[in-house]
């Protein structure tokens, strides 16, 4: 199953062209984005105020890194767990953010919203942190830089891999895949 | 009485932090190649190769095996003729962990007040420390950088003396299949059964540190443990929870004497980034 090359930002012709299950690796510029830094960009949007980066057709990693060392473009940068950001989720795809990448369960009310925004949920591998630091080649800080490690930060990948779990037909790789594989 | 200066435990506390962070332990890498080799999954497959492509990187380049360097919790056993000089065993220990994560490029992952400030200590302290005092003139330290996604995935269950060994299979499994993919999958299961409420969960965080599929001296709970494994790893949830054969490397199992009128039981789950080390000073 050889993985399918992708470029970020992303169209809803390539979202739509993706399966739960499809190992993908991403080109291009993702945002990230942990619990500190979505309450503050839902805040903004419930009060109706700009953003301070356009989400139109971003993903938006959650990671909070280890501190870079002299040299590096960033530190051990896995993914965190999802269901914290379960409660932001929908508003993000609301506003245009098309993917977003972490690890483990998300609720009901994101997988269905990922339907209704054409969204996709994909996995990257937990606990692989610094395998994935090496598919960043470049990060800056764009917005709230007092959050420090969960700062919004601008990184630009190369052969970043993750695997879709959510797509936007409302399949399920965590549901589906341990059913192929129970005795 | 032997003289141990807290300057000696805070300089080995400080390298401990940084190089159990960096360099996974031999055992723990073995097991990732060995369920390379028996996992049926392609996708699973495709996991198990990146996780020790990862620790190959991780001990080749000094990154941190996991952005998430975790909660740094010691386990001291403490012999009873050394006295110790130059500070208190609590400072000590704090100033290395002060020291290894902040020299060592760790990452600072503990808030001061839980519920309402959560601000950041800046340092990663404080630790989490048990000390047993024990004979001779050795102190031997273990240490245990816990990551967060994993410790939420765990639980305590004050089980009836009569659901037996059926209860806690039930108990441990229903457990681990509801954390699914959330604390980083193959992950090491850490049970404790006995002892009070607060004495089970110190058993089952105790029974992490021991070198992995080290199997519990009583052959009976070697048998459970081997049980438990099975069971977890039929449920199908494989690495990452992308469906597959290796959802756990090894189940271990740490008992202490119950209360005639209770069984208690606690889940602690690590992922496969089972970071431990121990010194003896």
């Amino acid at each position: 199953m050889e993985p399918k090359r992708i470029k970020a930002p992303l169209t809803d012709e390539v979202v739509m062209s993706l399966k739960a299950g499809d190992n993908v690796l991403i080109d291009g510029v993702i945002y990230t984005a942990r619990d500190a830094a979505h309450k503050k960009l839902v805040e903004l949007m419930d009060k109706g105020e700009e953003l301070p980066i356009d989400l139109t057709g971003q993903f938006i990693y959650y990671v909070g890194p280890t501190p870079a060392k002299p040299g590096q473009a960033i530190g051990s940068a896995g993914p965190t767990t999802s269901g914290r950001m379960d409660a932001y989720t929908p508003k993000m795809l609301a506003k245009g953010m098309k993917a977003c990448i972490g690890k483990g369960l998300r609720s009901q009310a994101v997988k269905d919203a990922l339907q209704e925004y054409k969204g996709l949920y994909l996995a990257a591998v937990g606990g692989a942190g610094a395998l994935l630091s090496k598919r960043i080649k470049k990060s800056e800080v764009v917005a709230y830089p007092e959050l420090g490690a969960e700062a919004i930060h601008r990184l630009e990948v190369e052969d970043f891999p993750a695997t879709v779990i959510n797509d936007a037909y409302g399949n399920d790789l965590y549901a589906e895949g341990a059913k192929k594989y129970a005795r | 009485m032997r003289e141990l200066d807290a300057s000696v435990i805070s300089e080995n506390v400080a390298q401990m932090c940084q190089d159990a962070n960096i360099y996974l332990g031999e055992e723990e890498y073995e097991a990732l190649k060995r369920s390379l080799e028996e996992e049926e999954s392609p996708t699973g497959k495709e996991v198990l190769k990146q996780l020790i492509e990862n620790v190959e990187i991780a001990r080749n380049e000094q990154i941190p095996i996991c952005q998430d360097t975790g909660f740094s919790v010691f386990f001291v056993q403490w012999g009873q003729e050394v006295h110790l000089t130059g500070g208190t065993l609590e400072e000590a220990i704090n100033e290395g962990v002060r020291r290894g994560y902040t020299e060592g490029y760790l990452r600072k992952s503990i808030v001061d007040d839980p519920l309402y400030n959560r601000k950041n200590t800046g340092d990663n302290t404080p630790a989490v420390i048990y000390t047993d005092l024990v004979p001779g003139d050795k102190v031997k330290i273990s240490f245990a950088p816990k990551g967060g996604g994993s410790e939420n995935m765990s639980a305590v269950k004050m089980l009836k003396p009569s659901d037996g060994e059926a209860g806690l299979i039930d108990f441990v499994v229903n457990h681990v299949k509801a954390a699914g993919p959330n604390p980083c999958p193959p992950i090491v299961v850490g049970v404790g059964i006995g002892g009070t409420f607060d004495r089970v969960a110190v058993s089952a965080k105790k029974a992490l540190f021991r070198p992995l599929g080290q199997p519990n001296p009583d052959p009976k709970f070697a048998e459970l443990e081997k049980t438990l494994l099975e069971k977890i790893n039929d449920l199908g949830v494989g690495p990452q929870g992308f469906g597959g054969r290796t959802f756990a490397l090894a189940v271990h199992i740490e008992t202490f004497p119950s209360h005639i009128a209770s069984m208690a039981a606690a889940v602690n789950i690590n992922c496969h980034a089972s970071r431990h080390l121990e010194k003896v000073l």
